[in-house]
């Protein structure tokens, strides 16, 4: 597969001389569905670029969580908290907000398949003579990118709320939250393979993303609540980043040992099964599972034909 | 040649000097969705080189056999074989060999046209060090190099068309799919449109499918099939198409035309009728009778016209109707069905 310039070099009607190049295009291989993975990738990472306004948009509702119902409702919280000048009722959601900065622009991203599909693009990918198991895989990779991107720009503002920019702690987070990005943009594309209107797609999103959110323990500590509110906790795949992180930001924090332990104990107890811890491993271990299922619905949706 | 693929010849390259090579080949194909039978057994071949049109109303039956041939349908009977390959069993070696314009856009028109052909590129595989160099080429041949840095949101519905055939060509397919290449546009911007697509003949080793329902762009074909209610009609080239229902028409002005609607029928058996102001008849070879009718005619002529039949008389005499009629027929369900199929059908 090589291009040559050399070849027969004919003369047009209109006189001009013409190298034509040959182009061969290879079967297909690895090699091949990389560059498709690679090029999907890239063009989420283009439109993001061009697109700042919904950079910007996105990261206003984390942000309105943080400072204004942080700052409210901490008023009420407060005496349930430890008292301290390095902790507060932000420091207590912001892993849970940090979540939520990656929550909406995972799945909006999914949406852009809905988007392509309603503008023609999408019949341009699926035409052309790559798995698509490369384009579904690229389209998750680079949903998963912009928006670990996004919750990297929210970890700025860690310093407001208290928690400190170790860099060890800073890594670990944004590692947990691509893992996270990429499950929430299956969880997308998943759905973008069904849903042929992009209204139909957004109401259908915005329905599903408060619960996911409101579930997950971002706003309330997991110990202590009925039965029913429990169960549906667990069921939450968000509760098992956002329990890892929480853990992970109260270890670091400026506090004394006396306040550590109570944090530990009744602000981040580790996620229960029926009394049994789940293990950090196993918590992200679901993560990874339920967003590698739902890339393979995705995968084998996009491979039916007409 | 600019357009061979790899290092594997296919079939129809081995055989290089036996006779014309055939590159689309059709049998027996059959879709149905649901009740709706879109494609009702058709059967045809394209050979390498030509310009092949599919003519024929809305809802005929043209997008559906565009879309099989094109690997984004399944047929629900017969064999379609592209370029040397099944289309339904070697989906990836078709979609390697051929390049597609649909009818709506596919363009992403967030992005530059370089962008755009950039993607198409690497979802082909086109080799690494062909891409720019390929990439100019083609889009020299539409005219559209020097807008390479603009968004194709800022592109004119015509500029967008161009660019979209600059893109199925750049992988070097053997075949060109046009999916209605020209509709909702301008009659000035199609026939640019056509000018890009003949060009492209000259320097392409390409053959070229398309699907109309203009009369007059099916013209440019070397060979079309008339297709309606999911059957092809006929299928010829234009000019045997238009001989096979025979007749030119000849208008003459005269001194007196009664007197030459007499004369005529005494002396040729011609039966003559006023038309548009003008002594209106039909005969076997216009050209050819009309120096018998200037050297034998007594009644003074002032002026001859002579035209041939144009595709829409074909058209009317294959389908019993003209192309306008049958998409005009708006109660009619079965074209009802084909666009809701089409629209919902969307992959």
């Amino acid at each position: 597969m090589a291009m040559e310039t050399t070849g027969p070099v004919e003369v047009s009607s209109a006189g001009t001389v013409i190298d034509r190049i040959r182009v061969s295009t290879p079967d297909r291989g690895l090699r091949h569905d990389l560059r498709a993975v690679s090029i999907v990738w890239r063009r989420e990472l283009i439109r993001f670029r061009t697109d700042r306004l919904r950079a910007i948009t996105s990261l206003v509702q984390p942000f309105l969580f943080l400072f204004i119902l942080g700052t409210g409702l901490s008023t009420l919280a407060g005496g349930n908290l430890p008292q301290s000048t390095t902790f507060d009722f932000k420091t207590f959601i912001y892993p849970g907000v940090l979540a939520m900065s990656v929550l909406f622009t995972a799945i909006f991203s999914a949406g852009s398949i809905v988007w392509d599909r309603e503008f023609g693009f999408l019949r341009e990918i699926l035409v052309a003579p790559v798995s698509r198991g490369a384009i579904v895989v690229g389209k998750c990779l680079g949903g998963a990118t912009i928006a670990t991107f996004q919750g990297v720009i929210f970890l700025c503002l860690a310093w407001f709320a208290h928690v400190p920019y170790n860099p060890v702690l800073i890594m670990s987070l944004i590692g947990m939250l691509l893992l996270l990005s990429f499950t929430l943009t299956a969880f997308g594309v998943m759905m973008a393979a069904r849903i042929r209107q992009f209204q139909a797609f957004m109401a259908l999103t915005q329905m599903l993303v408060m619960p996911l959110f409101f579930l997950s323990g971002a706003l309330y500590p997991l110990t202590g609540l009925p039965a029913w509110l429990t169960v549906l906790t667990r069921l939450d795949p968000l509760t098992y980043v956002v329990g890892p992180m929480r853990h992970l930001v109260f270890s670091h924090l400026n506090v004394s040992a006396q306040i550590s332990a109570i944090l530990n104990t009744h602000l981040a107890p580790a996620i229960t099964w029926d009394g049994w811890a789940v293990p950090l491993w196993l918590s992200l271990g679901i993560v990874a599972v339920m967003g590698l299922g739902m890339m393979s619905v995705a995968i084998a949706e996009f491979s039916k034909t007409e | 040649m600019a357009a061979q693929a790899g290092t594997k010849p296919s079939p129809e390259q081995v055989s290089d000097d036996a006779g014309p090579e055939t590159v689309i080949s059709v049998s027996g194909l059959v879709k149905r969705y649901g009740a709706v039978e879109a494609v009702r057994g058709i059967d045809f071949t394209v050979n390498r080189g030509e310009t092949f049109g599919f003519l024929g109303p809305n809802g005929a039956g043209k997008s559906t056999t565009i879309k099989i041939l094109c690997t984004l349908a399944d047929a629900t009977a017969g064999t379609a074989r592209v370029a040397g390959h099944d289309s339904a069993t070697e989906r990836d070696a078709v979609r390697r060999n051929i390049g597609l314009v649909f009818q709506d856009t596919t363009l992403d028109s967030y992005l530059t046209a370089e962008q755009n052909l950039r993607f198409h590129a690497e979802l082909y595989g086109v080799p690494k060090a062909a891409v720019v160099p390929r990439m100019r080429q083609v889009m020299d041949m539409v005219g559209l190099w020097d807008r390479k840095d603009s968004l194709v949101s800022t592109y004119s519905g015509g500029m967008q068309r161009r660019l979209e055939i600059a893109r199925g060509l750049l992988h070097a397919p053997h075949v060109l799919f046009l999916d209605e290449p020209t509709v909702g546009l301008d009659p000035q911007t199609r026939s640019s449109i056509w000018t890009y697509i003949n060009d492209l003949k000259t320097r392409e080793d390409i053959t070229i499918f398309l699907t109309t329902h203009y009369m007059d762009e099916a013209e440019h074909c070397d060979r079309i099939a008339i297709i309606d209610h999911g059957k092809i009609v006929a299928i010829d080239t234009p000019e045997a198409l238009k001989a096979s229902i025979g007749k030119d028409r000849v208008q003459i002005q005269t001194a007196d035309d009664q007197a030459a609607i007499s004369e005529l029928a005494a002396k040729f058996g011609l039966e003559a009728a006023m038309h548009e102001g003008a002594v209106t008849f039909s005969v076997a070879s216009g050209e050819q009778f009309v120096p018998r009718l200037f050297s034998e005619f007594a009644v003074p002529i002032r002026s001859v016209s002579v035209s041939r039949p144009s595709l829409d008389d074909v058209f009317m005499s294959y389908t019993g109707t003209t192309i306008r009629d049958a998409e005009g027929g708006a109660g009619n369900e079965f074209m009802r069905n084909m666009h809701r199929m089409r629209s919902g059908g969307r992959r």
